[in-house]
């Protein structure tokens, strides 16, 4: 071993007893808070299905089949809140699709810089200092705007729901069930509490959802491929539909699978709207109800023993299907990243 | 892209048939199907993308044109109305929703970080850690009214009554994902050359989390954490059956009791039928759309402050 003359020692030493004690500790209470985690989901796993075990073991798959949800008779079943939450979810998604593809596509082939671009070469101002910046800002501008969609609290949603979107398709509604009445879709008289003013509000909430993650995939395909399109001769939408979206199709999908994720799990806004009625019904009109709605209106008043184990039965089927949609979709998203990683 | 001459179906067409090509065919005009095809789509996708803004800005002016109605000093400072009481405010919710967010944030943020740093330096790549992405990432799809729902099941049942303290571990198991999952992904942005200098001079594993990693990695972690209050500051479902709502002040009433909320408030006062609470519910609903736009914007702006970026 090499010994240093004391004056080259200098201020190296080996850690003392404190700082291998305090390292120990350290790296012991990350592991344990890690371990808590995981933990943690197990635990409100087991803890929703215990608390749903009486009603389980009462009611058993006849839950899913029953139409009654009845205190009083003791009588619980879920068919129309499942029908509820799809029914409302399915239309939220689609709408939501239409919209937020559109400002995905919008966003990605940077629609908004090109013509304000184009405005500035009019002017021949396109590489001044202020106006040469313009495009990108206000660029960027539009995709922090569709953002803030998402920052918005449900609840807000929900009031704007009641006071803006419902009386504003009331009279709609109104010509359609009177003239259009046949078709199961309108064959209720429209109720300000119902299917249509919901989904309409669940789909502007599920938008920046997809848009941000479709968005994302368009961009991500490889420019090599839109080039090759445009060489080609391809006009900017050929490309886009034979070439650009069918490369980004998985990443596409993926987006609208967890926006439906969402859709099913909200609360606020759909039990605010949605008219809180145990109706299994094809119209837009008709009051309905939803999982997680029937158990944000339930809930608060449930004392007795056997209405919340009934509500746990329901909420561990809402667990259930959200974490089947969510990771279906976080595992095509990821499948999505992989295959355009093999395209380049 | 636009000036290069376009080949078509036509010019095909044309060549096939053994016909001489002129340059009509090459004309790029709306009179073709293919580019007034284009030409209809991008109209579409640019009417829809204006569409999308619309409720944006309709929820803004909305909230402007009611919420700026009733917001004064006594909607700040009074409690709320009974059902046909004219004036009142929603102070004590406002009261309820910084006192639960705050103690959600004491309980997720530390234990988040802790969480991430293991993520991200003691273990990153041990079986461990693979699970608790996965239960981070499954803890962030989770409907936030599950939340409530295990908080009533475990806290809400085994205590006397609704409490301030349930709603803010309800609140804190919402906020624990996004913390671990933002602060992980900013410990991971510190650059390898500085945590090597730091066990280069003989830093304990701790030593570098503590004294470099931590430090370095602040602004975006803060930017992570900032997210979760927004989020946190709106929900209502997780509050509705573990704080429920109460219209008396927090230290009137102590926090192992029913606490008032400013989410809450607008969902109970928007399904009620008098004129004063629909507009104390537009005050509100302002007030806390400021509140977490606001919040929203400053973790926004510490990231992008970030040198590392």
């Amino acid at each position: 071993m090499i010994t240093l003359p004391k004056d080259q020692q200098g201020i190296a030493r080996p850690p003392t007893r404190w700082e291998t004690g305090s390292n120990v500790a350290f790296r012991a209470m990350t592991y344990i808070v890690a371990f808590a985690v995981v933990l943690l989901v197990l635990f409100i796993i087991f803890e929703i299905g215990w608390a749903a075990g009486p009603a389980i073991k009462r009611y058993g798959f006849g839950f899913f089949t029953g139409v009654k949800w009845d205190p009083n008779t003791e009588e619980y079943g879920i068919r129309p809140h499942i029908w509820g939450t799809l029914y409302s979810s399915v239309l939220a998604v689609i709408i939501g699709t239409v919209l937020g593809l559109a400002v995905a596509i919008f966003l990605s082939e940077r629609f908004l810089s090109s013509f304000i671009h184009a405005i500035l070469r009019f002017f021949r101002v396109q590489h001044h200092g202020f106006w040469g910046k313009l495009p990108d800002g206000l660029e960027v501008l539009l995709k922090n705007l569709v953002q803030l969609l998402a920052a918005i609290p449900s609840v807000v949603y929900g009031l704007w729901g009641i006071f803006v979107i419902s009386p504003l398709v009331q009279p709609m509604c109104g010509w359609l069930h009177k003239h259009l009445g046949w078709i199961p879709f309108f064959d209720t008289s429209y109720n300000p509490y119902s299917m249509l003013p919901a989904a309409l509000v669940l789909a502007i909430m599920v938008l920046p959802t997809i848009s941000a993650i479709s968005r994302d995939a368009l961009v991500s395909v490889p420019p090599k491929l839109r080039q090759a399109a445009y060489g080609l001769g391809a006009t900017r939408w050929e490309a886009l539909i034979s070439v650009i979206i069918p490369t980004a199709q998985t990443g596409i999908f993926g987006s609208v699978l967890l926006a439906f994720g969402r859709a099913i799990g909200e609360t606020m806004a759909l039990a605010m709207l949605v008219g809180n009625a145990n109706t299994l019904s094809w119209s837009l009109f008709s009051p309905a109800n939803t999982l997680a709605a029937m158990m944000a209106n339930t809930f608060p008043e449930a004392r007795e023993p056997n209405l919340i184990s009934a509500l746990m039965y329901a909420a561990l089927v809402l667990m259930a299907i959200t974490l089947l949609v969510n990771l279906l979709g976080a595992w095509i998203l990821q499948r999505a990243s992989r295959g355009l990683k093999g395209a380049r | 892209m636009e000036d290069i001459v376009v080949r078509n179906r036509g010019v095909e067409a044309a060549r096939v048939a053994g016909e001489a090509i002129t340059l009509g065919q090459l004309e790029r005009s709306l009179r073709r199907p293919r580019t007034l095809l284009n030409f209809v789509l991008s109209f579409t996708t640019t009417v829809l993308t204006l569409s999308a803004l619309v409720p944006l800005f309709s929820v803004v002016y909305m909230l402007a044109a009611e919420g700026l109605k009733r917001l004064n000093l006594e909607a700040f400072t009074s409690l709320p109305p009974a059902a046909f009481e004219e004036g009142g405010g929603f102070g004590n919710a406002i009261v309820g929703t910084l006192v639960m967010v705050g103690m959600a944030a004491l309980i997720s943020v530390p234990l988040g970080i802790l969480a991430a740093v293991f993520l991200a330096e003691i273990g990153p790549t041990t079986r461990l850690a693979q699970c608790v992405r996965f239960a981070a990432k499954v803890l962030s799809g989770f409907p936030s009214i599950l939340a409530g729902v295990f908080i009533f099941s475990v806290i809400v049942l085994r205590m006397p009554t609704y409490s301030a303290y349930a709603g803010s571990l309800a609140l804190a198991l919402l906020m624990l994902p996004t913390v671990i999952l933002t602060a992980e992904e900013a410990i991971r942005m510190v650059p390898a050359k500085i945590r090597e200098a730091a066990v280069g001079m003989g830093a304990t594993p701790a030593q570098v989390v503590w004294k470099v990693t931590l430090p370095t990695a602040m602004p975006g972690i803060l930017t992570g954490v900032m997210l979760a209050v927004a989020r946190a500051a709106g929900e209502t479902a997780p509050l509705l059956f573990t704080a429920l709502f109460s219209n008396y002040w927090v230290w009137d009433n102590g926090l192992s009791n029913k606490t008032a909320s400013l989410a809450v408030l607008i969902y109970n006062f928007s399904g009620m039928p008098y004129e004063n609470q629909k507009q104390l519910a537009w005050a509100a609903a302002l007030v806390l759309v400021l509140v977490v736009l606001t919040t929203n914007l400053i973790g926004q702006s510490l990231s992008r402050r970030d040198p590392q970026e």
